[in-house]
């Protein structure tokens, strides 16, 4: 019996492999063609079949940070000669490179949006968090009149698409000159992660024992220094994993990026599509741009890893 | 020099009534217990002092000043948690530190005291784990070092040893009582086991459904319960108690239990004792080790047959059928061979306790 059990475990297993193999090859496959079309020549970005093997160029990134425009005679031996090897990549591909009068270098769109994208994100992200987090601390610790209801009420807000309310909040913001301002994008993203932060924090704090913060009140601390010295360590990792979520919306949100910002506080999301439009797509600097915009998640989840896999520091109340 | 008064505290959770007018004075360095079931208003009275629940009545007072609207913080009192609640995100030193973090002392100061008490409980060798990587018992030495450390007016402890294991429970149990005597504070401690409250108490105090019983030292509480629920409560085995008629003879009073043929025989000092209620609702009160038995007939010992033998190692607990009702009695063990045994019993009157059934009141009977 055991034999049999044995063998059809292995056999469950190698099955599990595969499909956990598959599953992640499908769920690569996108940002592997991001990856690789950014490092493309860009006569090779769209051939057909794709071309697997080529020399990776660094022009799509130049092209990406860098003001350019059409060149109608390819550049002079002179020139260059002259221009340094990041400006040659770009004319090989009949294209120069904008300079002001002082000959610096013009950048492109790209640098300005990319710190939009962060400046907005991780704003509303520390405020989403911050205050899901007391306000979370308060329905799980103290008697709330109507809490049920409340909760209920915030978790509400997150029930119609938020793109449904996108006119209506285009004219609430120009009417109070808040579009195409970072803080009208803070808000809104503020807004949106807000509700999820509370019920996600509320969860993670339910979990901390209360006599954690008794034995602290107890032991001569007010309940606010409860609360950061005690608390906030334990809700540690869920505010981590709550940040993760919040930031990830925040960073990929596009409909409302699109609607309510222009220039000033547009975020890469909208920016980067835009580009597709302007004369000849070169499919290259859009790769280019999605690949650099796929970083900060992954190394802010990366740094935050260890946070993600729960269960390490509970296990010290006996109960 | 620690003194807490509890007078006429009320505490409500809504509509239920948890803590019901509790007097209580706790003298300086003396040690109460508090013993009930759970849900008896033991561990909200013990929080009520320490300021984590808040009285709708009445004053708790701390060397004379009342103190029910002070914050926790400012009571100057530490509490042992039964979960023990060490905090796992710092080390044991960084735990028991924290109470003195909270004062201005200095890093010297707090270093010296934190070694001091780690010293005193044996927990030096710890001080660099985190509390995931102790033992039960250390975890419970860290949290009474925690506790200790401020040098508090009183401690107070929430079943501190009852998530320990029973032999582990039985030697912090020495350790707690041996600190005790050692820091000498006033220290409230809070249980259901009746083993811990009479081994470590100068007083017991004992409470059922929200309301006082009696307070008294491990030996008032058993020898002399005050009602009905403390004679039941404290002691193990469980003290015999039977509904009984008492009646005159020509020599002495007789004592009928579970409407048996005969009576036990008391002298008759009984009757005038029980002052008018001999012939009301009696309740007979009785500790197995006060039902005396023997093999052979005898002057005042009535026939009884044995029904359940449960040897106890040291003694065995024999139930014994007298009328409708069973009496536990306490024998040597292997004293008798099995169920069905035919034995002479008698009810030792020095240790009998008459409670009136309807109010469940000790009559105050001693012989």
């Amino acid at each position: 019996m055991a034999a049999v059990r044995t063998s059809s475990e292995i056999g469950f297993n190698r099955v599990a492999i595969v499909a956990v193999l598959l599953v992640t090859i499908i769920f690569l496959a996108p940002i592997y063609w991001i990856a690789s079309t950014a490092f493309k020549p860009r006569n090779l970005a769209t051939t057909i079949p794709p071309t697997v093997v080529f020399q990776p160029e660094i022009s799509p990134f130049v092209k990406l940070f860098a003001k350019r425009s059409q060149m109608r005679n390819p550049a002079s031996p002179e020139e260059y000669a002259a221009a340094p090897w990041w400006e040659r990549v770009v004319f090989d591909g009949g294209e120069k490179i904008v300079r002001d009068g002082k000959g610096e270098v013009q950048w492109s769109g790209y640098p300005s949006r990319f710190m939009n994208s962060l400046i907005v994100a991780i704003t509303s992200t520390v405020l989403a968090v911050g205050m899901g987090t007391f306000t979370a601390y308060g329905f799980s610790r103290f008697k709330v009149k109507g809490e049920a209801d409340l909760l209920f009420f915030i978790l509400s807000t997150r029930m119609l698409p938020p793109v449904v309310v996108a006119i209506p909040m285009f004219l609430m913001y120009r009417a109070v000159g808040l579009n195409d301002s970072h803080l009208g994008l803070v808000i809104l993203y503020t807004a949106f992660n807000l509700s999820f932060s509370v019920w996600l924090m509320k969860g993670f704090m339910d979990e901390i024992p209360k006599e954690y913060e008794e034995a602290a009140l107890v032991d001569g601390y007010t309940r606010m220094e409860a609360f950061f010295k005690i608390v906030l360590p334990e809700a540690a990792t869920g505010i981590a994993a709550t940040a993760v979520f919040c930031f990830i919306t925040a960073w990929n949100e596009y409909a409302f990026a699109l609607i309510m910002t222009s220039r000033r506080a547009q975020t890469a999301p909208p920016f980067i599509p835009s580009q597709v439009g302007s004369g000849l797509p070169d499919w290259t600097v859009i790769a280019a741009g999605t690949f650099l915009f796929l970083l900060p998640v992954a190394i802010f989840t990366f740094l935050l890893r260890n946070h993600l896999l729960r269960g390490m520091s509970f296990g010290a109340i006996r109960k | 020099m620690t003194q807490i008064e509890l007078r006429g505290v009320q505490k409500f959770f809504g509509a239920v009534q948890v803590i019901k007018d509790l007097n209580l004075k706790i003298n300086d360095n003396e040690f109460i217990v508090l013993l009930g079931q759970s849900g008896c208003g033991k561990t909200t009275t013990l929080r009520a002092i320490a300021g984590l629940e808040t009285i709708d009545g009445g004053d708790i007072l701390i060397d004379g000043k009342p103190v029910q609207h002070l914050k926790a913080a400012d009571r100057d009192i530490a509490m042992v948690f039964q979960s023990f609640s060490l905090y796992p995100h710092m080390s044991v030193y960084e735990n028991v530190a924290f109470p003195l973090r909270a004062t201005r002392k200095s890093k010297a100061e707090i270093d010296q005291e934190v070694r001091s008490v780690a010293k005193t409980l044996q927990i030096t060798g710890l001080l660099a784990k985190k509390p995931s990587a102790l033992s039960g018992g250390d975890m419970q030495r860290v949290a009474i070092g925690r506790a200790l450390v401020r040098r508090p007016k009183a401690m107070l402890m929430d079943e501190p040893i009852g998530a320990l294991d029973a032999k582990l429970r039985e030697e912090m149990r020495a350790e707690i009582k041996r600190l005790h005597i050692k820091q000498g504070s006033t220290t409230i401690y809070v249980t259901h086991d009746q083993i811990e409250a009479m081994s470590l108490a100068d007083r017991i105090v004992i409470m059922h459904e929200g309301v006082l019983q009696q307070v008294g030292s491990p030996d008032e509480v058993y020898s002399h319960p005050a009602n009905l629920f403390v004679a039941q409560f404290v002691g193990s085995p469980v003290m015999n108690v039977a509904d009984a008629s008492v009646a005159e003879t020509a020599s002495s009073a007789s004592v009928t239990v579970g409407g048996a043929a005969a009576g036990f025989e008391f002298p008759r000092a009984l009757l005038s004792r029980l002052n008018g209620h001999a012939g009301g609702q009696l309740a007979l009160g009785i500790r197995p080790e006060g039902v005396l038995v023997r093999h052979e007939a005898a002057e005042g010992f009535l026939p009884v047959e044995t029904q359940i033998v449960e040897p106890l190692g040291s003694f065995d607990i024999v139930d014994l059928k007298v009328g409708s009702k069973m009496l536990r009695a306490r024998t040597k063990s292997g004293f008798v061979g099995g169920p069905g045994e035919r034995v002479f019993a008698r009810i030792d009157p020095t240790q009998a306790h008459f409670f009136d059934t309807a109010s469940g009141k000790s009559l105050g009977v001693r012989l």
